[in-house]
């Protein structure tokens, strides 16, 4: 019951700023993933570094575009 | 160091929280990184350095009218029937947020009122368009240069020199990774847009990072025409078989219904995320930045030493974030220009070309 009512308190804003928090934890996740990946392959074959290291930026800026889209939208609410 | 113009404090009940912040970050954030009619540079002793460009209003009412932004005196004045918002004026009038934001160029009438009905349209050559205008003389006169020393045989005969050892590793970069990885054979004919993309998004990012300076690549309009170039460039490609799958996509019959409007979708959100992706990442920067000089100045409200005291761990951190966005303008021009490269191979025959360009690579490296 107290916990609806400071949920209640809190202006609409704010609530933009919570998901943008969601959205860094998912970004932080995703890319962590990633980069174990690209770091574990590295360390089993050190010649296909170049290769690796290419497709990891590629996978982790499509996970950050993601991520991005809701930090975009938590940035809206706060401004309007 | 930039000095900013501190707002008046609103009075209201809790006046004591008011005090101890005047400053606005918000606001001021918001004033940095939209486009403006003028190039402010700082605030000394009240009055304002900056550079003031040619403002270009197109009224159906009143027609054509242009002047220079200083006639606006950073929104004190109106001038020829307009006047520029700021947000004391938004404030001090009690204006609809919702319609009127500052920056907007409204028209008054003769008693110095909001005049509703005559709609403005802003035409203006703001600080964003100077700067695209700024980067692109740059890059056509050191590509231009670059490319005749080039026919002239200096780095095809003999080693390359000057200018050329910074663009070549660059280029052929570009070719090899992103081009010839992603389109096979057709590479050629896509590297002039690709390398294009590539170098304004660069070097609108690096020059947008200093001080002073205005924030192009983080403004939605700029990366939503750049996305839309994309998206036109990726339709051109297009074949046969790319829209045979999105009609009919190769998964059980089950799930068809399913993959149609997915793949529908996937038309547009592939550039939209583009669009976002490249926008979200610099405007963040920006802001991170913006935040941490703001906040040395919100202390300094406080108290005036612990303003001064907690300076140098923020300036600090603030180069910190310089060397990432340093990172992050390289990265992100790279990842527009591959992510274009890869959606235009995914268009050329709806994916069965992926076996043929690795091929390829894989020939080249064994060779």
């Amino acid at each position: 019951m107290t916990l609806m009512t400071i949920l209640l308190d809190v202006a609409q804003p704010g609530y933009g700023a919570i998901g943008a928090g969601f959205a860094a934890i998912g970004a932080g996740i995703g890319i962590g993933l990633v980069g174990k990946g690209a770091v574990e392959g590295i360390a089993r074959q050190p010649e296909a570094s170049n290769d690796i290291r290419a497709n990891m930026i590629l996978a982790a800026a499509l996970v950050e575009g993601v991520a991005l889209l809701a930090a975009v939208a938590g940035l809206l609410a706060v401004f309007k | 160091m930039f000095f900013f113009n501190v707002s008046e404090a609103q009075s209201g009940p809790d006046s004591a929280k008011q005090d101890a912040s005047k400053i606005n970050p918000s606001d001021l954030i918001l004033e940095h990184i939209a486009n403006g009619h003028e190039f402010e540079f700082f605030t000394f002793h009240g009055r304002v350095a900056s550079i003031p460009l040619p403002v270009i209003l197109y009224s159906p009412q009143r027609g054509w009218a242009s002047f220079s932004a200083s006639h606006f005196q950073h929104g004190a004045a109106a001038y020829d029937g307009y006047r520029v918002l700021t947000e004391e004026y938004i404030n001090e009038n009690h204006l609809d947020v919702k319609n009127y934001r500052a920056g907007l160029v409204v028209a008054v009438d003769a008693d110095g009122k909001i005049d509703p009905s005559v709609k403005v349209y802003d035409f203006s050559i703001g600080r964003n368009v100077v700067q695209m205008l700024i980067t692109a003389i740059l890059l056509i006169w050191v590509m231009g240069s670059v490319a005749k020393k080039y026919k002239t045989g200096v780095g095809v005969k003999s080693a390359p020199t000057g200018v050329q050892g910074v663009i070549e590793p660059i280029v052929v970069f570009l070719r090899d990774e992103v081009g010839k990885v992603n389109l096979g054979d057709r590479y050629e004919r896509y590297m002039p847009f690709l390398l294009t993309v590539f170098f304004f998004i660069l070097i609108n990012a690096l020059v947008g990072l200093i001080p002073g300076t205005a924030n192009v690549v983080g403004n939605i309009a700029f990366t939503g025409a750049l996305g839309i170039l994309a998206f036109i460039v990726i339709m051109i490609s297009t074949g046969r078989h790319y829209w045979l799958h999105i009609v009919n996509p190769p998964v059980p019959l089950g799930v068809k219904p399913i993959m149609i409007p997915v793949e529908i979708l996937g038309i547009f959100t592939k550039p939209f995320a583009l669009i976002i992706r490249l926008f979200a990442n610099m405007i963040s920067g920006h802001i991170i930045i913006l935040s941490f000089i703001i906040l040395i100045f919100v202390f300094g409200a406080m108290n005036t030493a612990l303003g001064w005291g907690t300076s140098p761990f923020f300036i600090l951190l603030a180069v910190f974030i310089y060397l990432i966005e340093l990172l992050v303008a390289f990265i992100q021009a790279y990842i527009f220009a591959n992510l274009t490269a890869v959606f235009v191979g995914l268009a050329f025959e709806g994916g069965h070309e992926e076996g043929h360009g690795h091929e390829h690579a894989t020939e080249a490296a064994i060779i």
